[in-house]
């Protein structure tokens, strides 16, 4: 019958507004500012530079300048200078690294091809500023994050990464423990070097 | 039946409360000037109820609409410079002040004069329809022995003021779409019309008051004696608010207004406080035929069971009103937008005959009135057979060959 | 604006557009900024009347070089690009692309990457074909009741993409080899809860709008597709589907783990606009059906070969055409490979594209109104179109 249609658009329009005052399926707006939505672990904007010390991140960069993130990142928004002394010799640190965040696409690529773990991705979206030029170039004082924050951020992502460093280490050790010649009066090295301590865990914000 | 209470003393103060606040003001005053002020002070009532309905309609229409999407709607504008957001009541305010403050745009070809007046006439005559509405038992503005008919006089002059609107323009799109604008008016004044014709049969007059008085009295202690409750009148009620919703241009009738629709429409030259004009220009004649729907089919305001007369009748009438405003929000978030040619055939080949057939059947009606309690189921289901019987064949036609599909899977 | 224009060029439906006897045609624009045209694109419309005499659809509005700098660019770092052609299905995108490579270089790809290609590929036609008809509805004039609704299922599924990937709509998820990220159980959770309650809002949709006589006389015999020149066309997707051909790539390549997974394949027998709407409806029940065998069936194993390289990836000399159906039709990827780390020739299948070629055929004799309908039933994303 004609309408039999239109009657049943009409039930599920009132089953919506009625539901929407006391059913939370059916109101689902976040009211920005004031609610937040909680963002997944995972969630990756910008990226940021990893420093091991909390205290100094700026200082213990891992970054080695290598350059590669910045070969890799498809909009090439990425600008490394090596840090070189008097004589010219690379210093594998990075003089200047600018990122412009008006040109990231935040990908992650520079990321996954970083062989040091030394960029990472943040979390940080309300980065917003009236200054079109300059406004969102990144330089490396202001990408430095330590990795208290990383364990923050994204907690088994970093677990994973401080894992993998550590184990990376004891096998250096053990590599250079192994190839070391007997000396002739020090008392012969340790067959295995303790791992190196995990930094703290992420402390609650 | 009771006998409608028309001696202002007997009725009770809450009742009394409007016409002794008139009185109050001008009772000094000697006899010609004080019919003058009086009637002042009805428009003045009149334009300030209505305009402060038409903004809180804005944003309940909104709200409603969010509601029914799942989100809270306006919610932030309140008191201005305060941080009280009173849940969005400052809205219509906010937009009053946006269209206020926006330039009004005259194109340089355009006819000043006729461009000026058309949201100027739209309003005036969208305004005059709401004289002869009874709000009360005692707050009838003006008592016309013909008011149906002076209703829709100025309901349907509000239609040249739309080709003005178009013709001023000097815009060929516009003007294309004030004449499809056009078209679809015209189409739809004759179903309304035509609904209202068997309620004027069975009333006996063709004034609000009598047809509000025409329905008073309970059914069997408890059932209001309301011409939509019966078979003719709901099959009217719903040829009414069909032909009230293309009338005021609403959803699913919103062509020629629709954003989608490539030409914007008639009002595409108009800005500001002009274009403002035109929306509550539009607002107010949805009102006022929401006003005379309720009138001529839910009983104006006659209280829905007898113990409940305390309430004043104003009230009644005002809920009444609300509800059905409701309704109209409620059918504009539901359903999508017909096409023009299929908006003419659904006047033109369902809703005339239809209406044309009801006639038939309210005069039977009539004609049956005098019959015992015997015969009364046979009445009733005689009058619902020969409303349906017309609805589901005309439907019928109207969507042969629409029907939902089944699919075969590979 | 000249009445003697020759007739359309796409083949087998050619109607009278040049009529001596009628009198001034309008042209009109329906120009770039428009609300109803998904995206900026244009159509200039012709009208005799009411009626479209010939309609001349215009894009390239939003043209990015993606081909040209996929020549400039290594293979990985294409990757992200692909996230922004048809922006709202980035994990099919990623898939065609991440396939032609894997043809490209002959790279294998462990069965839990294929099972989670799977899972992504028909979560992300249920997006598309729930803003479909959200969109579709919105533009027969529903003051975005039924959109709205869509778009709040949709927020769940873009959630689990954000909770997986990183990013609601720009994932960069697949890779040569597999996938970047490997899905945790609890997200398997997650996506198993969606599953469930996705029918619920399919229902709910279904009631509200598919048997709304007014949405049947907007939509059924209007834009009609006849299967001769969908085929012709190139046409593929649920248009095709549509239209009553039988065409999936799902079937007819059998790519990734599908032939593992049965489902039905949804045709239509007008091929009106009605019928590419609920042919989309039917799709993503098949959809579901599908994500549950796979949320059943899903093993452990590596997430990437062990053997794919990210960097340094040079392919041997050589050229392959990897192809997925996606959400709105075949997507394909040529890519010719010259040893370098870039690729020589880098070439987008974009259906969008391709299903466009005939809007000027369907809407021949319907009014603006209708175009419009028409065009949102085709389904088509600018960043595709234009790349």
């Amino acid at each position: 019958m004609l309408g039999t249609g239109l009657l049943h658009g009409l039930k599920v329009t009132a089953r919506n507004l009625v539901g929407s005052f006391h059913d939370p399926a059916r109101m689902v707006t976040t009211q920005y500012p004031e609610e937040r939505t909680r963002l997944p672990e995972n969630y990756r904007n910008f990226p940021f530079l990893l420093g091991d010390d909390p205290a100094d991140p700026l200082g213990t960069l891992r970054c080695v300048a290598c350059q590669i993130c910045e070969k890799e990142c498809p909009p090439q928004c990425i600008y490394i200078v090596m840090e070189r002394d008097e004589k010219g010799k690379a210093q594998k640190r990075p003089k200047v690294f600018d990122i412009d965040l008006s040109v990231c696409m935040s990908c992650q690529i520079c990321v996954e091809v970083c062989p040091f773990d030394a960029i990472k991705m943040d979390q940080e979206f309300e980065i917003a500023t009236a200054d079109r030029f300059t406004g969102l170039l990144r330089h490396k004082e202001d990408l430095a994050r330590s990795n208290a924050y990383y364990h923050q951020l994204h907690p088994t992502e970093a677990a994973a990464v401080d894992a993998a460093l550590a184990e990376q280490k004891a096998r250096q050790a053990a590599a250079k423990a192994a190839k070391a010649p007997a000396p002739a009066a020090a008392p012969p090295a340790p067959p295995a070097v303790p791992p190196t301590p995990l930094p703290p865990a992420a402390p609650a914000p | 039946m009771n006998p409608p209470a028309a001696d202002p003393l007997s009725a009770g103060l809450l009742e009394r409360l409007p016409l002794l606040a008139r009185d109050a003001l001008t009772s000094g005053l000697p006899e010609p000037w004080r019919w003058v002020s009086n009637s002042l002070l009805a428009i003045l009532a009149i334009i300030v109820v209505f305009s402060s309905l038409f903004a809180l309609l804005t944003l309940a229409e909104r709200k409603v609409l969010a509601r029914v999407q799942n989100r809270p709607g306006p919610n932030r504008a309140g008191l201005p410079l305060t941080r009280f957001r009173l849940g969005g009541l400052g809205q219509p305010l906010a937009d009053g002040i946006k269209m206020l403050t926006k330039e009004d745009i005259v194109p340089r070809g355009a006819d000043p004069v006729l461009h000026f007046l058309a949201p100027v006439v739209l309003l005036a005559l969208s305004l005059l329809t709401f004289a002869v509405l009874p709000y009360g038992r005692l707050l009838v503005p003006v008592e016309l022995e013909a008011g149906v008919l002076y209703f829709f006089a100025a309901g349907a002059a509000t239609e040249l003021a739309l080709f003005m609107a178009g013709w001023a323009s000097r815009n060929k799109y516009s003007l294309l779409a004030a004449m499809r604008a056009l078209a679809q008016l015209i189409s739809y004044e004759l179903p309304l019309l035509l609904a209202v014709v068997p309620v004027v049969l069975l009333a006996g007059s063709l004034s609000t008051s009598g047809i509000v008085a025409a329905q008073a009295g309970w059914d069997l202690g408890f059932l209001p004696r309301w011409f939509v409750l019966t078979p003719w009148g709901f099959a009217s009620f719903l040829i009414f608010l069909t032909a009230a919703l293309a009338e005021s241009n609403r959803s699913p009738f919103d062509l020629p207004e629709a954003e989608s629709e490539l030409i914007a429409g008639h009002l595409t030259e108009y800005s500001g406080f002009k274009y403002a004009l035109f929306f509550m220009a539009e607002y107010l004649g949805m009102t006022a035929l929401a006003g005379l729907g309720v009138t001529l089919f839910l009983g104006g305001w006659r209280e829905p069971l007898p113990f409940l007369e305390f309430v004043p009748s104003y009230a009644w009438f005002g809920l009444k009103l609300l509800a059905l405003l409701f309704v109209f929000i409620w059918i504009r978030a539901t359903f999508p937008r017909l096409r023009i040619d299929q908006l003419t055939r659904l006047a033109w080949k369902f809703l005339v005959p239809l209406a044309l057939l009801n006639l038939g059947t309210a005069a039977l009606w009539a004609l049956t009135a005098g019959w015992g309690p015997a015969l009364q189921p046979l009445r009733w289901l005689g009058a619902t057979a020969l409303v349906a019987g017309p609805f589901v064949l005309l439907g019928r036609g109207l969507t042969a060959g629409l029907r939902p599909r089944t699919y075969r899977f590979a | 604006m000249n009445p003697a224009a020759p007739p359309s060029r796409a083949g087998a439906s050619v109607r009278a557009v040049q009529d001596p006897f009628h009198g001034d045609l309008l042209e009109v624009s329906m120009g770039p900024h428009h609300p109803s045209t998904h995206g900026v694109f244009r159509m200039i419309a012709t009208l005799d009347g009411e009626r479209i005499v010939r309609l001349k659809p215009v894009f390239g509005y939003l043209h990015r070089n993606h081909e040209k700098l996929g020549e400039s660019t290594s293979y990985l770092a294409s990757m992200p690009y692909t996230d922004r052609l048809d922006y709202l299905n980035s994990m099919t995108n990623n898939w065609a692309y991440a396939l032609a490579v894997e043809k490209l270089a002959g790279q294998a790809v462990p069965e839990r990457a294929e099972h989670v290609r799977i899972l992504l590929a028909e979560l992300t036609r249920l997006l598309n074909h729930t803003c479909l008809a959200g969109f579709l509805l919105q533009d027969t004039g529903c003051s975005g009741t039924p959109l709205m609704y869509a778009f709040r299922e949709r927020e769940a599924i873009l959630d689990l993409f954000e909770a997986l990937s990183g990013s609601r709509m720009m994932c960069n998820f697949q890779r040569f080899g597999g996938c970047r990220v490997d899905p945790s159980p609890a997200w398997m959770e997650a996506v198993s809860a969606l599953v469930g309650r996705y029918d619920r809002f399919l229902d709910e949709y279904e009631e509200l709008i598919t048997g709304n006589e007014i949405l049947l006389a907007r939509t059924q015999g209007v834009g009609v597709l006849p299967a001769a020149l969908a085929i012709n066309a190139g046409i593929t997707g649920p248009m095709l589907r549509a239209s009553g051909v039988n065409h999936d790539l799902r079937r007819v390549d059998g790519y990734g783990l599908y032939p593992r997974f049965p489902f039905r394949i949804p045709l239509g027998d007008h091929g009106d606009t009605y019928d590419r709407y609920m042919v989309r409806m039917l799709e993503m029940r098949e959809s579901l059906g599908i994500l549950r065998a796979v949320l059943r069936d899903l093993p452990g194993g590596p997430i990437i070969d062990p053997k794919a390289k990210l960097r340094g990836f040079r392919p041997k000399p050589g050229e392959a055409y990897g192809r997925i159906e996606g959400p709105k039709g075949e997507i394909g990827f040529y890519l010719v490979s010259d040893g370098g780390p870039n690729p020589y020739r880098y070439r987008v299948r974009p259906p969008s594209l391709i299903n466009l070629t005939v809007l000027e055929d369907l809407c021949l004799g319907h009014t603006v109104a209708d175009a419009v309908i028409i065009l949102g039933s085709i389904d088509i994303v600018l960043g595709e179109v234009d790349r």
